[in-house]
């Protein structure tokens, strides 16, 4: 395309994709009688990116993935995939997406390459089954039924499972659940794969290490809300200098001399709400001097970790918090965390 | 159209290894057929007992293939969310459902090919004009609608284990009020009442009539069969729980 303008060039890797999102959310709200598991969600998709939903469990996760699936009618708010309603437009759908359901779903007595070549035959244009066990790692248990695959092997043949039609978007509840390190690897492998080929995925996991390494983007969602959004450096981009050091400083004191909001949120975990600087890092330095207290793992930004925390809280911190009753205790969403 | 096949194809394979389905749908109909024919333990009412036996255990039979053993298997695979992930791809229910039944007719298949000589090997001789081979097919295709009607009810409404359970005791009721080797005339008026009016004793009378003594079907037959056959499909269909 020579004549092209450059100035009209589109210049972006994946997750820069342009158009209608794929996926979308629009204040989302699913309740199960009188529990209130998704809140007021939103969030969007775009083709060719990984869009990871981090919670704890009994999040929303689930419930939001489900209602996007079809499987859910939302109680309010709109889910659209791909422009369409999942539950009116089930059956077109249907050979555009790819499910891996939480927890098997697969006949107990076919084994891989039988249930692939099954499922192979719903769609129009498949993948090679064949091609499917290989890139699951799976050829060597082709033949072994569903009942006798290890929990790893079972994950992988759930996501060779989603990816049989050749969909444009990809739901993954928990797919590292219960894996070994090497079916990690060969799971974030096929992922990064989707999305180099433009598929949407969303993927919902507790684990941020899980989130970290393999989306574009993440969504924080706790108690049915969207708490943060952005890519990793956005939430990695709010000013703050973290650290370690041994648990229950005297945060008041500290923040005093900084002159900056201090909390440890969780026990031996610091961050200070302020830009890094010289200056800081000196006086941080001498105060922990003056306290002997040894100085570990100082960064400025944050990591998911902790944005995760800060968000979520830990339960871990409720009995660090209980050894200091002076300490004032937030609101629901900072449970056990404290904060000067 | 392939995806009806393979899906058949899958459906029928699972059947066919199921060491327990096979032990039901036809190592017992013909452990039945022979042993009842051969001890003489409840008179029949008939010169040789297996001219009675042989039509009972063939509905025997179709009430284990399209009730207990689709309905266990469904249950199963309710209770291990295969179902809910077939609901996300394209294979739909009418198509899983036409699976399902092609499974069960060539298992009817199966279990005619193998009691039919037995009961021959027994002394059971062919009777009857080809009209009443016809009548005892068209029979067994409006049972097998219903007991699978009745399958699938339970097992859209039950917890899989519970709905195994339940389904062996329905069995067992159905086996002792059906008129398959008890004469449904031998029970006591109430009971036998209340066996005309379900399934299993409108098929075995049927293919009494049909294949044991040559005659017309009896109305009541056809009449219980064909509500059973609109009714519990029905009730299974408005219930169903997919996950």
């Amino acid at each position: 395309m020579p004549a092209a303008a450059p100035s009209a060039r589109t210049v972006g890797g994946p997750g820069a994709a342009s158009g209608s999102p794929a996926i979308e959310c629009e204040n989302l709200v699913v309740r199960y009688g009188p529990l209130t598991a998704v809140d007021g969600l939103s969030l969007r998709a775009m083709a060719g990116e990984v869009l990871a939903l981090l919670g704890p469990n009994g999040a929303g996760k689930t419930s939001t993935v489900e209602s996007l699936e079809g499987y859910r009618r939302p109680s309010a708010g709109t889910v659209r995939v791909l422009g369409l309603d999942p539950r009116a437009d089930h059956r077109v759908l249907s050979r555009r997406t790819g499910v891996m359901l939480q927890g098997g779903g697969v006949y107990p007595m076919l084994g891989p390459r039988r249930v692939l070549r099954l499922f192979a035959a719903y769609y129009d244009e498949p993948e090679d089954p064949a091609a499917l066990l290989e890139l699951v790692a799976l050829e060597e248990a082709a033949e072994t039924p569903w009942r006798h695959l290890s929990g790893g092997q079972q994950q992988r043949l759930s996501l060779a499972l989603a990816l049989v039609g050749r969909p444009d978007v990809v739901f993954l509840d928990e797919p590292t659940a219960g894996v070994d390190p090497q079916g990690r690897i060969a799971i974030r492998d096929v992922i990064t794969g989707l999305r180099n080929r433009g598929a949407c995925v969303l993927l919902s996991t507790h684990e941020m290490g899980e989130a970290e390494r393999l989306a574009d983007r993440v969504v924080i969602i706790h108690r049915g809300r969207a708490a943060a959004s952005g890519t990793q450096a956005e939430l990695a981009a709010s000013p703050a200098v973290s650290f370690g050091a041994p648990p229950g400083l005297d945060i008041t004191d500290l923040a005093t001399v900084l002159g900056a909001p201090v909390s440890e949120h969780s026990p031996g975990r610091y961050e200070v709400a302020a830009v890094s600087s010289p200056q800081l890092t000196a006086a941080l330095a001498s105060w922990l001097a003056a306290r002997d207290a040894p100085l570990s793992d100082l960064r400025t930004g944050r990591s998911l970790e902790d944005t995760y925390l800060s968000i979520v809280g830990e339960a871990a911190t409720e009995t660090d918090s209980s050894a200091n009753p002076g300490v004032e205790r937030r609101g629901r969403s900072g449970r056990g965390r404290r904060t000067r | 159209m392939t995806a009806y096949l393979a899906q058949a194809r899958a459906e029928t394979f699972m059947t066919l290894r199921r060491g327990e389905t096979l032990l039901l749908t036809v190592g017992i109909p013909v452990v039945f057929l022979v042993f009842f024919s051969t001890v003489h333990v409840i008179s029949t009412g008939t010169t040789e007992a297996v001219t009675f036996i042989l039509p009972g255990i063939l509905a025997l039979a179709v009430m284990s293939t399209a009730m207990v053993s689709l309905g266990i298997a469904t249950g199963f695979e309710r209770g291990y969310g295969v179902l809910k992930r077939l609901g996300s791809t394209p294979l739909g229910r009418p198509r899983l459902l036409g699976a399902k039944i092609t499974m069960i007719l060539v298992v009817e298949a199966i279990q005619a090919a193998v009691l039919l000589p037995v009961g021959g090997a027994l002394g059971w001789r062919p009777v009857g004009s080809a009209g009443s081979w016809a009548a005892a097919l068209g029979l067994i295709l409006l049972a097998t609608v219903g007991f699978g009607g009745i399958g699938l009810l339970m097992a859209g409404l039950l917890r899989a284990e519970v709905n195994l359970a339940a389904a062996n005791g329905l069995y067992l009721v159905f086996l002792l009020l059906g008129g398959m080797i008890v004469p449904v005339a031998k029970l006591p008026e109430a009971l036998g009442a209340l066996a005309r009016a379900l399934p299993p004793a409108a098929l075995s009378s049927g293919l009494h009539a049909a294949l044991g003594s040559g005659v017309a079907v009896p109305a009541e037959s056809w009449i219980v069969l064909g509500i059973w056959a609109l009714a519990a499909p029905l009730a299974a269909a408005l219930t169903f729980r997919w996950e």
